[in-house]
């Protein structure tokens, strides 16, 4: 069975008489121990998507349909107390901006304490003790004085490691990443994969990593998911999509990285732009982009069909 | 003559506040003796993680910033000691592109008038030809005719930055300085850009200063390559040098981490600074002794480091 089973998900945004369909029948899962990559371009939906799992989905906002289910319980059928205790519970969130997810007020490990009692059945002082435990855990090597810091005395780097410090300190089954190193150095984000990846290595915990960034996915993820305008265009082992894409977005993309470790003397480029939600083209939302175009592209949107054991595409060359 | 800039010993420091929270000052050396000498259609790409100096550098050489000491050679004149008038001149030769196009295009001004203002002012058109030319400028970075009567807010980010770089070509500049002008692109988007930066370096003949701490997009576009690391240069010299050999320990790890290598080593980020090679904190190859003394650059023309190890 799997951990996560997402499947239809739809969510849009409603102002001004407009809809904008953010999230677009997405389905995916996750299996135990797995870490799955969610891979796109900006406002592809790949937030709105972890949002809409975690159901914390803001007006005007709102998921229209779908089915959310995790360790067998359907998420959007739970109250919100429920849904209270899954969060930061039963699933770990880690964001992009470290500085902004923190409270500058508090001491950084009092924040990690917190976020323990709320959800576990210990004291302060015992919430203390775990908690230098995690400190050591994600790289910390005096844990005692980073407890008693606060998070503007950190680097941004150490900053994400107390995230990821309250994301797993209540042992979840699922970590939902969604770019946490997009803000960080080359090297700092090397360390921070490196840590994560040791967390799902060492515990069966797994992982959704969202991130724009291809070569990341490769060294870190088993499967991938590729989101383009709000749908899910292709799902694939890494290994055969960095073998052998499906979807004409993918070899794109692909190319594009390549092309910059190659030797050839120019890129070969996606023409075009992401189209914005508001004015999305008739049929497959990716044809004005595509070389491979048919006039039925440009007609109607092709549908999701599964190519193998865990691939998945959403293109009529198929 | 085929240089276009020198730059010797360029030195800034800013004095800052230790914390939000703190009365006590800092000085950070934001440029620490920076040299670079740039030929006509070359390319310099300037690699290095935040906070290394790069925008300084770019700031400093351009003039938008004072640099405290140093020397900076455009065109054969010295920019620091000239006139005002002489400077003025010579600016319309040396443009910056930035990260952001939206920050550096006016939101209430069409592309029409960000393009065929420089023209107009620096006298390059009259009225009459400005129209012909704004398209011709457009049509070279790849935009159609269509984008004359678009506001900023109408385009997207690539478009933007398209608008920038014509906006840029229209004075015919000897050099260009493009800070990070492709980091804030999507994948789909950046190698676009990186082409149209190829062609402008081929066809025009220009110089240009490259920033990104991509480095795979440096690698892509320079002929030469300079590492930055807090202030200091600590690794420059053609491109397939300085990545088929690298030299530097940190060189090393950015190639590593371009190539979608990751590494255990936790880098501390403080540590005393006034002491010995700066980046000893963090190197995997340290001794003892690179905590004495600031090791200097050297080596050949081709491949000069910053590093005890090589000298
Ligand atoms: N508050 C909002 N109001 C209207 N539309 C929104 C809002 N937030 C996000 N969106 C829309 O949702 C889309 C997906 O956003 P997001 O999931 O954040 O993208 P990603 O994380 O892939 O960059 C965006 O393109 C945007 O159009
Ligand atoms: N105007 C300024 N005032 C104070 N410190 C600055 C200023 N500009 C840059 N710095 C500092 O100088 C160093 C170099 O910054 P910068 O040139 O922006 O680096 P980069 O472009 O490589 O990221 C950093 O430590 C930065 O905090
Ligand atoms: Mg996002
Ligand atoms: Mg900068």
């Amino acid at each position: 069975m799997q951990l996560l089973d997402v499947t239809d998900l739809n969510t849009s945004f409603f102002a001004d008489g407009n809809v904008i369909r953010a999230v677009d029948g997405v389905s995916f899962s996750v299996s135990k121990s797995e870490t799955f990559g969610l891979v796109g371009e900006s406002g592809c939906g790949k937030t709105m998507t972890a949002l809409s799992v975690m159901r914390l989905v803001q007006p005007p906002g709102r998921i229209v349909k779908g089915q959310v289910v995790f360790e067998g319980k359907d998420l959007l059928s739970l109250s919100e107390r429920e849904m209270e205790k899954i969060r930061g519970g039963r699933i770990g969130m880690i964001f992009q901006e470290p500085m902004s997810a923190l409270n500058p007020v508090f001491r950084v490990g009092e924040q990690i304490s917190e976020a323990l009692m709320i959800h576990k059945d210990v004291d302060k002082k015992e919430a203390r003790g775990r908690v230098i435990e995690l400190l050591k855990q994600v790289g910390f090597d005096e844990p005692e004085k980073r407890y008693t810091q606060y998070p503007h005395q950190l680097s941004g780097g150490q900053r994400q490691r107390i995230l990821i410090g309250i994301a797993i300190s209540c042992g979840p089954s699922l970590v939902i990443a969604d770019e946490p190193t997009t803000a960080l150095d080359v090297a700092t984000e090397s360390q921070i994969i490196n840590l994560l990846q040791d967390l799902v290595n060492d515990s069966a915990m797994s992982m959704i990593f969202i991130t724009h960034n291809l070569n990341i996915t490769r060294k870190f993820c088993r499967r991938i998911g590729i989101m383009y305008a709000g749908r899910m265009l292709e799902q694939n082992s890494v290994d055969d999509f960095f073998k052998e894409p499906l979807h004409p977005y993918s070899k794109g993309l692909l190319s594009s990285i390549y092309g910059l470790m190659g030797d050839q003397k120019r890129l070969t480029a996606i023409p075009g732009s992401v189209p914005k939600l508001a004015e999305l083209p008739q049929g497959c939302t990716f044809h004005p982009r595509c070389p491979y175009a048919m006039p039925v592209c440009r007609e109607e949107e092709p549908i999701i069909k599964e190519m193998g054991k865990g691939q998945w595409v959403r293109c009529y060359l198929y | 003559m085929g240089q276009v800039l020198s730059v010797l010993d360029l030195q800034r420091v800013y004095e800052v506040k230790r914390s939000v929270f703190s009365v006590q000052k800092e000085m950070i050396n934001a440029l620490n003796g920076v040299s670079l000498e740039l030929d006509r259609g070359k390319t310099i790409g300037i690699v290095g993680e935040s906070g290394s100096g790069k925008s300084t550098l770019a700031r400093c050489i351009l003039l938008l910033e004072r640099p405290d000491s140093g020397t900076i050679l455009f065109m054969g004149r010295d920019l620091l000691s000239i006139t005002r008038e002489e400077l003025k001149t010579l600016r319309k030769q040396m443009q910056i592109i930035f990260q952001d196009p939206y920050s550096s295009l006016n939101p209430r001004k069409k592309v029409f008038d960000a393009i065929a203002e420089p023209l107009l002012f620096h006298r390059m058109v009259d009225k009459k030809e400005a129209k012909d030319r704004v398209i011709e400028i457009l049509k070279d970075v790849g935009l159609d005719e269509s984008f004359v009567n678009k506001y900023p807010h109408e385009m997207s980010g690539g478009q933007r930055q398209r608008v920038a770089i014509g906006r840029s070509l229209t004075t015919e500049p000897a050099l260009i300085i493009a800070d990070e002008p492709v980091s804030s692109l999507d994948v789909s988007i950046q190698s676009q850009i990186v082409n149209l930066f190829l062609d402008i370096k081929d066809r025009a003949d220009i110089a240009m200063l490259f920033v990104s701490h991509d480095l795979n997009v440096v690698r892509f576009i320079s002929d030469e390559i300079m590492v930055m690391y807090r202030g200091r240069v600590v690794e420059t010299g053609t491109k397939d040098e300085v990545f088929l050999n690298p030299l530097h320990p940190y060189t090393k790890m950015l190639i590593n981490a371009a190539k979608g290598k990751f590494f255990k080593k936790e880098g501390e980020d403080f540590f005393d600074k006034d002491r010995g090679c700066s980046y000893y904190a963090r190197c995997e190859e340290r001794k003892d002794s690179c905590c004495d003394s600031v090791p200097r650059l050297t080596g050949s023309k081709e491949h000069m480091t910053a590093c005890f190890r090589e000298s």
